[in-house]
C-alpha cells in the first residue's frame, strides 16, 4: 500500500513536514486505506457480538423495546398518535427509532474512538479519519437487523412498503453523513479535551427530544419553529424513513433541503476541524 | 543519480513538557487560559510564552539512508531514537525541517500493534496484517507462512487472550516479519520473547536486509545492530552526535555510556519512568558487606540500590529489576524481585534494596547494569547503564583456573568423571 503525503517531490520522494494552515481532505489517500477501514470495522462488529452474552439478539431487543416503552408511554399514557390512521404508533415510533438508534450508536461509539484507539494513533500511521468513519459504519449492522425486524412487524400489521422505498438508501446515506459529519467534530474534540466524552451521552439525549423520533414532524405548528426544527438533520432523515417506508407525510421539499444544508456544511466543517488537529493526535492522546 | 532513499533536512521535534505530561486539557481549562491570556500580557507585556518548557526531543538532525543499507540508531533513553522513528514512520509531524521518503515504508514501533484480546489468533493475522499496511491479497498469500513462523497453529482459533505472552509475542511478529516493505523501520521490539525465536526473528530481518531493503533499526543490544547494521548513527540529546561505520559509532557509544555510569545515579537525567520511586544511588559489597569496586568471579556481590519515594509514603506492589548485560549490550541475566525468593513487594519511603548473588558467574571482564522499578506494572524508573560491573578473575571452580574467555560469558560449576568401559 502506498503512503500518500500531502506533497510530492520530484523522484517519487514524499515529504513530511510541519503543515501550515487548514488541511483539505486528501480521498485518494482515504482510497488507499479502504481495506483497513473495512478491517477495523469488522473488527469493532466481531468484538461487540462476541463480547455480549446476548450477540445479535441485542441488535433486535434494543429497539423493540424502547419502542415497546415509547407505545405504552407516549401513545397509550399521553396520547401521542401517529399522523397516519392506517399505521399503528408502534410501527410509527419503531420506523423512527431504526435511524435514531443508529445515529445515537454511532455518537457514541465514535466520540471515544480516537482516544479507545490510542495505541494505533501512536505507533502506526494512517489517514486517522478512518477510526471515526469505522465506528460509524460499524452501526449499519444494527441498522440493517432493525430494518429486518421492522419488516417482520409491518407484516403483522399488514401494512406494505410504498413505491417510495426505492428512496430509502439515499436516507440511509444521509443518516450515515450525518453521523459521520458530528463524529468527526466529537472524536477529534475528545483526544484535546477528554470532558467531550461525557457530555456526549446527555448531548444525545437532548438530540432525541429535539428530533421527532416520539412525535410527528406535523405536530410542530408550521412556521419559524418548524423551520428550526428543520436546521437539525435529524428531522430530514427521520420524516425520510418514514416518507419511504410508510407513506407518511413528508415535511414539503424545502425542509430537506435546509437538513441537507446543514449536513454539508457539519461534514465540511467537520473534516476540516479533524484534519487540522489530527496533527497532534499522536502526541496529546 | 545518488540512490538515497531517505533523507531528513534540519528535522527537529519539540514537545511542550507541560503538555507532555498532562497530555490532554480540560475544556476548562482551556476557556479559563483563553480569558487568562490577555490579562496575562497586561502584566507581563513582551514576556515569551513559556519558551522554557519547550523541550527539543531532536534538533538539527541530518541523515541520509540509501537504498539497500542498514542502519542502526543507538543513544541512551531519552536520546531521541523513538521521536526519529516516529517522525520518520509519519505519525508525529515534525516541528521544523523536513523528512524525504521514497519508496513502500513500514514502521514496526511495537510487537502486536492493534492486536485484539477477545479475536482469535486467525482474525488478529489479519486485523494485524491491515493495520501494518498489507493488502487483503497480501495477508491472503502469506497466511499459511505466517502461521509456520509463528509456531501456534493448533492455536490458531483461540482467542488471543488465552495466549501465554510468549505466544503471543510469536504470532505478533511473525505477522510483521512478513511485511514487504522498501523501507522497514524497527524499534526495539527484539528484547520480547524467549531466545530461540529472537534468534529466529532476528535472522529474518538479516534476511530482510540482505534483499536489498533498507532498514532502520533501534536497539540497546550492540550484539544485534553489529550483526544487523553496517552503519550506525548514535542520538544524545537529540542531536545526531555521530554517523559512521557500526563498529566505530558503538565504540563511542560504549564511551558515553562509560562515562555516564560514572556520573552519580540521582544527578543523571537519562532516565524514564514516571518518577513516583526514583533510584538515588548505586554499590557493589563484598560477602561481608564492604563497599568494593570491582566483584570477583566465583566469589559474593550484593548490588546495593538505594531509593526515595516522590511522596514520602510507603510504597506498595513494588518490583526491581536488575539487567545485567554484556559490553555490547547483549541481554545476560536478569535479577528479578518478584521472581526470587525473600522477595519484596512493599517498600519503606526510602530505603535500600539489596540483590545478593552468593557465586558470581562470570568471567572477567566489564558488564553493564540496567536497574528498573515498577510500582502497580507501571515503570517509576528506568536508567540504562545506570553502572558498570567490573568483574576480576577469581577461583570459580576451586581449581585456581578459568576456561578462555572464547567459550562466553558465563561460568557454569561442573565436575567430570571418567569411567571405564
Amino acid at each position: 500500500m502506498t503512503k500518500i503525503a500531502s506533497r510530492a517531490v520530484d523522484d517519487g520522494f514524499v515529504v513530511y513536514e510541519r503543515q501550515r494552515g487548514w488541511a483539505a481532505l486528501n480521498a485518494r489517500e482515504l482510497w488507499a486505506y479502504r481495506e483497513l477501514l473495512y478491517f477495523l470495522t469488522w473488527r469493532d462488529i466481531l468484538v461487540r457480538y462476541k463480547q455480549a452474552v446476548m450477540g445479535v439478539a441485542w441488535a433486535i431487543l434494543q429497539p423493540l423495546l424502547t419502542m415497546v416503552v415509547f407505545t405504552v408511554v407516549f401513545n397509550k399514557a399521553l396520547g401521542i398518535k401517529s399522523p397516519s390512521s392506517d399505521v399503528p404508533y408502534a410501527v410509527f415510533s419503531f420506523t423512527g427509532l431504526l435511524p435514531w438508534q443508529f445515529f445515537a450508536g454511532a455518537l457514541t461509539r465514535s466520540g471515544v474512538s480516537l482516544v479507545g484507539n490510542a495505541n494505533l494513533l501512536t505507533k502506526v500511521y494512517f489517514p486517522r479519519l478512518v477510526i471515526p468513519i469505522s465506528a460509524v459504519l460499524g452501526g449499519l449492522v444494527d441498522l440493517g437487523i432493525s430494518f429486518l425486524v421492522l419488516l417482520v412487524l409491518m407484516a403483522a400489521y399488514g401494512i406494505a412498503p410504498t413505491w417510495h422505498v426505492v428512496f430509502l438508501p439515499l436516507f440511509v446515506l444521509l443518516a450515515f453523513a450525518t453521523a459521520v459529519a458530528v463524529s468527526l467534530w466529537l472524536s477529534a474534540m475528545n483526544v484535546l479535551y477528554r470532558d467531550v466524552q461525557y457530555i456526549i451521552p446527555f448531548l444525545v439525549q437532548i438530540w432525541m427530544f429535539v428530533s421527532p423520533v416520539i412525535y410527528p414532524i406535523s405536530s410542530i405548528p408550521a412556521g419559524p419553529l418548524r423551520v428550526a426544527f428543520a436546521l437539525n438533520p435529524m428531522t430530514g432523515v427521520i420524516g425520510g424513513f418514514r416518507w419511504a417506508l410508510l407513506g407518511q407525510q413528508f415535511p414539503p421539499g424545502g425542509y430537506l433541503w435546509i437538513s441537507l444544508a446543514v449536513v454539508v456544511a457539519l461534514l465540511l466543517g467537520g473534516v476540516l476541524y479533524f484534519r487540522r488537529m489530527e496533527r497532534v493526535f499522536a502526541d496529546v492522546v | 543519480m545518488s540512490d538515497v532513499v531517505l533523507r531528513t533536512v534540519d528535522l527537529g521535534k519539540m514537545y511542550q513538557i507541560g503538555s507532555e505530561r498532562q497530555a490532554y486539557r480540560t475544556l476548562r481549562d482551556t476557556l479559563v487560559q483563553a480569558a487568562m491570556r490577555p490579562l496575562e500580557r497586561v502584566r507581563h507585556p513582551g514576556a515569551a510564552t513559556h519558551a522554557s518548557d519547550d523541550l527539543w526531543a531532536l534538533r538539527h538532525v541530518d541523515l541520509e539512508v540509501r537504498h539497500g543499507e542498514a542502519v542502526g540508531i543507538i543513544g541512551r533513553n531519552g536520546a531521541g531514537k523513538s521521536t526519529l522513528l516516529k517522525v520518520l514512520s509519519h505519525i508525529t509531524e515534525p516541528t521544523e525541517g523536513r523528512v524525504e521518503i521514497k519508496g513502500r515504508v513500514a514502521s514496526l514501533l511495537e510487537v502486536g500493534t492493534g492486536f485484539h484480546q477477545e479475536l482469535t489468533g486467525r482474525e488478529n493475522i489479519q486485523l494485524n496484517g491491515a493495520i501494518l499496511g498489507m493488502t487483503r491479497a497480501e495477508i491472503k498469500s502469506k497466511f499459511d507462512e505466517i502461521v509456520e513462523f509463528s509456531e501456534i497453529a493448533r492455536f490458531l482459533d483461540t482467542p488471543v487472550k488465552r495466549y501465554s505472552s510468549g505466544m503471543f509475542v510469536r504470532l505478533a511478529f511473525a505477522v510483521a516479519a512478513h511485511l514487504e516493505p522498501e523501507i522497514l523501520i524497527v524499534d526495539e521490539v527484539l528484547a520480547v520473547g524467549d531466545a530461540a525465536f529472537q534468534k529466529k526473528c532476528l535472522g529474518k530481518m538479516e534476511d530482510v536486509a540482505g534483499r536489498g531493503r533498507t532498514v532502520l533499526f533501534v536497539s540497546h543490544n550492540m550484539a544485534a545492530v553489529t550483526s544487523l547494521c553496517s552503519r550506525a548513527v548514535m542520538l544524545d540529546s537529540g542531536n545526531l552526535a555521530k554517523s559512521g561505520p557500526t563498529r566505530e559509532v558503538i565504540d563511542a557509544y560504549l564511551l558515553h555510556a562509560k562515562e555516564a555510569s560514572s556520573t552519580p545515579l540521582a544527578q543523571r537525567s537519562d532516565r524514564t519512568g514516571q518518577g513516583s520511586v526514583r533510584f538515588t544511588a548505586l554499590g557493589l559489597e563484598d560477602g561481608a558487606g564492604n563497599a568494593i569496586t570491582t566483584a570477583t568471579s566465583g566469589r559474593p556481590v550484593t548490588v546495593r540500590l538505594d531509593y526515595s519515594s516522590a511522596d514520602g509514603r510507603p510504597v506498595h506492589r513494588v518490583i526491581v529489576g536488575i539487567y545485567v548485560r554484556g559490553l555490547y549490550g547483549q541481554p545476560l541475566f536478569i535479577c528479578l524481585s518478584r521472581v526470587a525468593q525473600n522477595g519484596f513487594s512493599t517498600l519503606a519511603p526510602s530505603g535500600s534494596i539489596r540483590c545478593h548473588i552468593p557465586v558470581l558467574p562470570l568471567q572477567p571482564g566489564v558488564y553493564m547494569l540496567d536497574i528498573w522499578c515498577k510500582v502497580d506494572e507501571v515503570i517509576t524508573d528506568f536508567v540504562n547503564h545506570a553502572s558498570e560491573l567490573t568483574v576480576s578473575a577469581g577461583d570459580f571452580f576451586g581449581s585456581g583456573k578459568l576456561p578462555p574467555p572464547e567459550g562466553g560469558e558465563f561460568l557454569v560449576f561442573h565436575q567430570w568423571e571418567a569411567t571405564e568401559a
